[in-house]
């Protein structure tokens, strides 16, 4: 866009653009190998130089992600439910910054671009909500035959890494993310390779939402580049690989097995009300057996 | 309480005692209008036949405000308001968008949460301690938890498309004004239904602050309507034939005339009513946390809760101990200004609430049990009743039988779990108990064995939005909170 100049030919405002990092146990660090790469907007021009996370940055990641995972997950449900409110509303705050973001990355329309960021809001409020309430539709009193009390409790499954979706930038973000999220599990999240630039402005909205430091971190790069390191990594107890390339899966699959990680590999019309797939896909059911009598 | 006397044993171990300072929280956060009109179709209205009451503090007895007084006339117009509702923005609205607006209303309630629980004390002369830590922070969690099923009731186990009732007429008690406007209406609202809501004669003050709330997080017109008003008004909501859902919360002999009165129309019906709980405590119990847990039991809000551990029984071999644990105790308890934060016991709600408690401990007198309440000046205007205990009661007196819905305990004994089961149960109530034991399999057992809606282990009085609340028998029927909570606004 060219620039306005006064009547003195000097510039208006000339923008003061961001330097786009990666997200890691509540700090916006540039990727520890020092290396950057070209984040192309649908058109073909440049739009920033976004962190070229390496594996080093992958394996802190994790590091910042098991250290968060006992706040996190003993944070009651009600807290952790009004926290992912606290991001919708950040979100909401922020539309317009989003709906250009998100625009740019994928050649959408304004309206379109307005309409996935709604859609990405709703989608977060609609997580919230579920904080609470998973365990109630999760859970059960099983009515075993003797004379025990017997319950079942969703808890969640530890740390997890997700690879987004790379088409959809932001409400794909968002529907991976949240429900892995809310039920206590702390993340890892690789954003699009080729759009990444609203995964870190939804950094940039956890960090003002008082989302935990660690609890959700986001790195940019190669998706083939890291999937690989989180697929294998033994403190990694689950990984979603929505974002890896289809022909990668089987192979991250059998890394995965090194430690019996939880793997969700599916395609889901994102755009769709979610079911309650993604909510059960990285909880354990534990459950609790007591005496019953005098 | 002022000018605190202890027993010697608790002045020989804790040496001289120190007088509170008062702590008054600031009244000047709360603005009033002198007059409040119904609030109708999103507007505030005067009553139809011009008709007001007024509203005063219980302990001072000073007026606080001029009350509309609804008529059969504005219930019609209320009702015609939520149906319109109902059939028109409400109705048609999205699961998402409903959660939405509940949502912002749970925020406004956190945003101005100071404030309502100085008006919620000032009104029903509670405690701001527990207007402040239970009433507000339980307010805005339940808008909260049925914000968030709002847009997710396909999945709440009720079948894949649960369809709302209609029109609520709810009617609720003094004793939580607020917290019961919320139980009330956060689950109808997340259901699709629209409200006409009927808060008690003596504390209508916070549900119109509610209302004021609703208008500023642009709710729908008419999706909430508020009828200020006696039993009158009530009764005239509830037999209303545009009204599809009755909520009701209060005594139990008003709970069989609404049954009455809806018998045989369409009506789906809630019925939240009286109490009489057991709270048991065995000899293994945790003594310390046990004697805080028979004052939260009975003491809690004066003793104005329909689940309030009102029966004590105590195992025989630790009677003794227990009662003189819990007599040093309430020597210890403050009673006095609602206002002030140092305050543990507030004012009696009304002076025909303060007759019906001592008519009811002058008959414990009477009937041979004995009577002890701690020292303790009761301010000279105000409505106020001293903490009690009642010892030697035998299950056949009226104050082991009837709800008191005051400060009084009435303690029993017993040898056996068995015997504590059988005496327990020995009521036609079933609201809620509590069992005080180290033993985890004995908490289990007697959970299996109380006839209550609620069962208390080595705590008591704990609520929760997610938690179903609800009676056995004559404490009424239906559930609210948690997921069965949907059940009641829900055609299923």
């Amino acid at each position: 866009m060219p620039e306005r100049t006064d009547h003195l030919g000097h510039l208006e405002h000339l923008d003061v653009r961001k330097t786009y990092k990666l997200f890691v146990g509540g700090a916006f660090p540039r990727s520890e190998s020092g290396r950057s790469y070209a984040v192309r907007a649908a058109d073909g021009s440049l739009l920033a130089n976004a962190a070229l996370a390496s594996r080093k940055d992958a394996r802190d990641a994790v590091v910042a992600a098991r250290g968060a995972l006992a706040g996190w997950a003993g944070t009651t449900a009600y807290n952790r439910g009004q926290v992912l409110y606290r991001v919708a509303e950040m979100l909401e705050g922020r539309r317009a910054q989003f709906a250009e973001e998100v625009a740019a990355a994928e050649g959408l329309r304004a309206g379109a671009a307005r309409r996935t960021v709604d859609a990405s809001v709703d989608r977060l409020v609609w997580y919230a909500g579920w904080s609470d309430k998973v365990a109630q539709v999760l859970g059960a009193s099983n009515p075993v035959a003797g004379p025990y009390f017997n319950f079942s409790v969703p808890e969640p499954t530890g740390v997890v890494a997700v690879l987004a979706p790379q088409s959809s930038s932001l409400l794909g973000l968002v529907s991976v993310v949240a429900p892995v999220v809310v039920t206590g599990n702390t993340v890892v999240v690789v954003a699009s390779e080729e759009r990444p630039l609203p995964a870190v402005d939804l950094a940039e909205v956890l960090a003002t939402a008082d989302v935990p430091p660690g609890a959700l971190n986001v790195l940019t790069g190669r998706t083939s580049e890291l999937a690989p390191v989180l697929a294998g990594h033994m403190d990694v107890d689950g990984i979603d690989l929505t974002g890896a390339d289809p022909s990668s899966r089987a192979e991250l699959e059998r890394l995965a097995a090194a430690n019996v990680k939880r793997v969700v590999a599916t395609d889901e019309d994102l755009a769709r009300t979610p079911s309650l797939r993604r909510l059960r896909a990285f909880v354990e059911i534990k459950t609790v057996w007591h005496p019953v009598g005098i | 309480m002022t000018g605190i006397e202890t027993t010697e044993s608790t002045r020989a171990a804790a040496g001289p005692v120190f007088d509170y300072a008062p702590a008054p929280e600031s009244r000047d956060i709360v603005r009033l209008d002198p007059q409040y009109g119904l609030f109708i179709d999103g507007e505030f209205v005067p009553a139809a036949e011009g008709r007001t009451f007024t509203t005063i503090n219980p302990a001072t007895e000073e007026p606080l405000a001029a009350v509309a007084e609804a008529g059969p006339a504005d219930v019609e117009r209320a009702v015609a308001a939520a149906r319109a509702a109902y059939e028109g923005a409400w109705g048609r609205m999205r699961g998402r968008d409903r959660a939405k607006y509940l949502f912002r209303i749970a925020r406004i309630v956190q945003e101005r949460s100071r404030e309502l629980a100085v008006l919620e004390s000032l009104d029903n002369g509670k405690p701001i301690r527990e207007s402040r830590d239970v009433d507000l922070p339980l307010v805005a969690a339940h808008f909260f938890y049925y914000a968030g099923w709002a847009d997710k009731l396909e999945l709440a186990g009720f079948g894949p498309q649960p369809r709302p009732l209609g029109v609520a007429g709810q009617v609720i008690p003094w004793n939580f004004p607020l917290l019961m406007a919320a139980w009330k209406l956060a689950p109808a609202l997340a259901c699709g239904n629209t409200c006409v809501l009927k808060p008690a004669e003596t504390t209508p003050l916070s549900a119109l602050f509610l209302a004021q709330i609703c208008q500023e997080a642009g709710l729908p017109p008419g999706t909430v309507n508020v009828l200020t008003g006696a039993g009158g008004t009530g009764a005239a909501l509830v037999s209303h034939p545009g009204v599809d859902k009755v909520a009701f919360t209060g005594s139990t002999e008003v709970g069989k005339e609404i049954r009455k009165a809806v018998a045989g129309t369409h009506k789906r019906l809630t019925l939240e009513l009286g109490g009489k709980a057991a709270n048991v405590i065995f000899e293994d119990a945790p003594v310390d946390q046990a004697i805080e847990g028979i004052v939260n039991g009975i003491f809690f809000n004066q003793g104005h809760v329909c689940c309030a551990g009102s029966r004590l029984l105590v195992q025989e071999s630790v009677a003794d101990l227990v009662i003189d644990r819990l007599r040093e105790r309430l020597t210890t308890l403050r009673l006095g200004d609602p206002l002030d934060k140092n305050t543990d016991i507030g004012a009696i709600n009304s002076a025909e609430q303060l007759d019906k408690i001592r008519l009811l401990a002058d008959v414990g007198s009477e009937e041979g049990a004995q009577r002890w309440s701690p020292p303790c000046e009761l301010p000279s205007r105000g409505f106020w009743f001293a903490p009690t205990i009642f010892t030697g009661v035998s299950q056949s007196h009226r104050i082991a039988r009837e709800e008191i819905f005051g400060p009084v305990l009435s303690v029993l004994t017993f040898r056996t779990p068995e015997e504590a089961v059988a005496k327990a149960n020995n009521t036609p109530y079933g609201l809620s108990a509590g069992v005080w034991t180290e033993k985890g399999s004995r908490i289990l057992w007697m959970a299996q064995k109380l006839e209550a809606g609620v069962v208390w282990a080595n705590t008591y009085n704990r609520f929760d939005p997610t938690s179903p609340f609800g009676g056995y028998q004559e404490s009424g029927f239906g559930r609210e909170g948690g997921r069965q909570g949907l059940e009641a606004y829900l055609d299923v």
